[in-house]
């Protein structure tokens, strides 16, 4: 997999600290499970955290070191954190556990004509929205952001508008104040994993996907 | 091996008894040979941080105890998983508070894993030298941020150490996104040589 678009520094710096909302987190952590410059980068991130980190003030702490906990606790090489992997073009590693069933199997619900969504469920506190959508080819790629941040991470196929084309594994970090009309694919369509810090807003979706249609 | 002995050394100037070769140290003994002495240095010098940290982010004080126990917890744990990576124990320990605190004070998932997980190149054993450059590298960090124009260097703080968003951060700030985002870029622009220097 050749990736040619990666995460802007400002969304790396975020995942470094562990600030970024659970629906962006979701497609960097996708991106960066296929993309070992993004990975290397991040590191680099992980270095500012752990030198801010170090220079916090120290608070006493005035509980004692848990040994009867620490007996308790068998050594454990296993990780909580889902396994990078490739993906092999199908849904990548860390998203996995949420679709329950290969890209293949979605059961695709249509939300306007050519294109598909499939919403992907999240932490009970979890704020914004993250889906898979896919695109009939030839046909525009809806953007849902409405002025926060939006993420899309290309699964399959490709899209292409001003800023080129973005294949499987790219990832489109920009900024809410781009415009832009990416097209998907004339052969192939796109699938694609998409998240925003807001709650999507279907309203203003359709009238987006409709409005070349109809001409309103 | 250094001593490190009462906290009220370790409150004037926290940075100079981290000393990376002594934490990998130590975290490589608690991995071998489950050596509580090892581990009880560990929690001297990270508990404190730690919940200086959760603090930060939020937790009363508390809670920040409990978060900082669980943290060192969770490094008694994996230490195995430190064991022969290539890489700072100061980093590791807080990629794990950092997790934590997504997991147990946002309540949302925290979708990056350990840096062991990572990085398949990372296996060899810690040499001596470069442990001794990563000392150096930390103090170019800390004199990078330490010279960042005010504007970027509360973005980075707001974004490390307060846990916030940059949506936050344009909200907290009353800026637009697109300003905290290129603050940041800025920001990163500064710092980058001191962080590339181990490559």
């Amino acid at each position: 997999m050749t990736i040619n678009h990666h995460l802007d520094p400002a969304t790396l710096m975020s995942c470094a600290a562990g600030s970024q909302p659970e629906t962006l987190a979701a497609v960097v952590a996708s991106h960066l499970s296929v993309c070992p410059h993004c990975r290397s980068e991040l590191r680099k991130f992980e270095r500012i955290g752990e030198a801010l980190f170090d220079d916090l003030m120290p608070t006493p702490v005035t509980k004692q070191i848990p040994i009867v906990a620490m007996r308790s606790l068998e050594a454990d090489g296993s990780t909580d954190t889902p396994e990078v992997a490739d993906g092999h073009g199908d849904l990548p590693a860390p998203i996995r556990d949420l679709s329950r069933s290969k890209l293949d199997d979605i059961p695709w619900r249509r939300l306007a004509p050519g294109v598909w969504h499939y919403p992907l469920s999240l932490s009970d506190n979890a704020k914004g929205d993250l889906r898979l959508l896919k695109v009939a080819p030839g046909t525009a790629i809806p953007e849902h952001g409405h002025g926060g941040s939006e993420m899309t991470l290309i699964l399959r196929g490709s899209y292409s508008d001003t800023f080129g084309t973005f294949r499987a594994g790219d990832v489109a970090d920009l900024g809410d104040d781009v415009d832009h009309q990416p097209i998907a694919d004339p052969v192939d369509g796109c699938i694609c994993l998409i998240a925003s810090d807001r709650k999507a807003k279907f309203k203003g979706l359709m009238a987006r996907i409709v409005q070349p249609l109809t001409g309103l | 091996m250094i001593q490190l002995s009462g906290s009220d050394r370790l409150s004037r100037r926290p940075a100079a008894f981290v000393i990376p070769r002594t934490m990998a140290d130590l975290l490589q003994k608690v991995a071998e040979s489950r050596d509580v002495e090892a581990f009880r240095q560990l929690f001297q010098v990270y508990g404190p941080r730690v919940k200086s940290y959760m603090m930060h982010q939020g937790a009363d004080a508390n809670t920040a105890e409990d978060l900082a126990q669980e943290t060192l917890l969770t490094v008694w744990r994996k230490a195995a998983l430190y064991s022969g990576e290539k890489g700072s124990a100061t980093t590791w320990i807080f990629t794990i508070a950092r997790n934590l605190r997504i997991d147990r004070l946002r309540r949302e998932v925290a979708w990056q894993p350990l840096p062991e997980n990572q990085d398949e190149e990372a296996s060899d054993d810690p040499d001596p030298e470069e442990l001794l450059n990563e000392r150096e590298r930390r103090d170019k960090v800390r004199a990078a941020l330490s010279e960042l124009p005010a504007d970027q260097s509360e973005v980075v703080a707001l974004s490390y150490i307060e846990g916030l968003s940059h949506s936050e951060i344009a909200d907290r700030l009353g800026l637009p996104l697109g300003t905290v985002k290129s603050r940041m870029r800025l920001a990163y622009q500064k710092i980058r040589e001191s962080v590339e220097d181990l490559q």
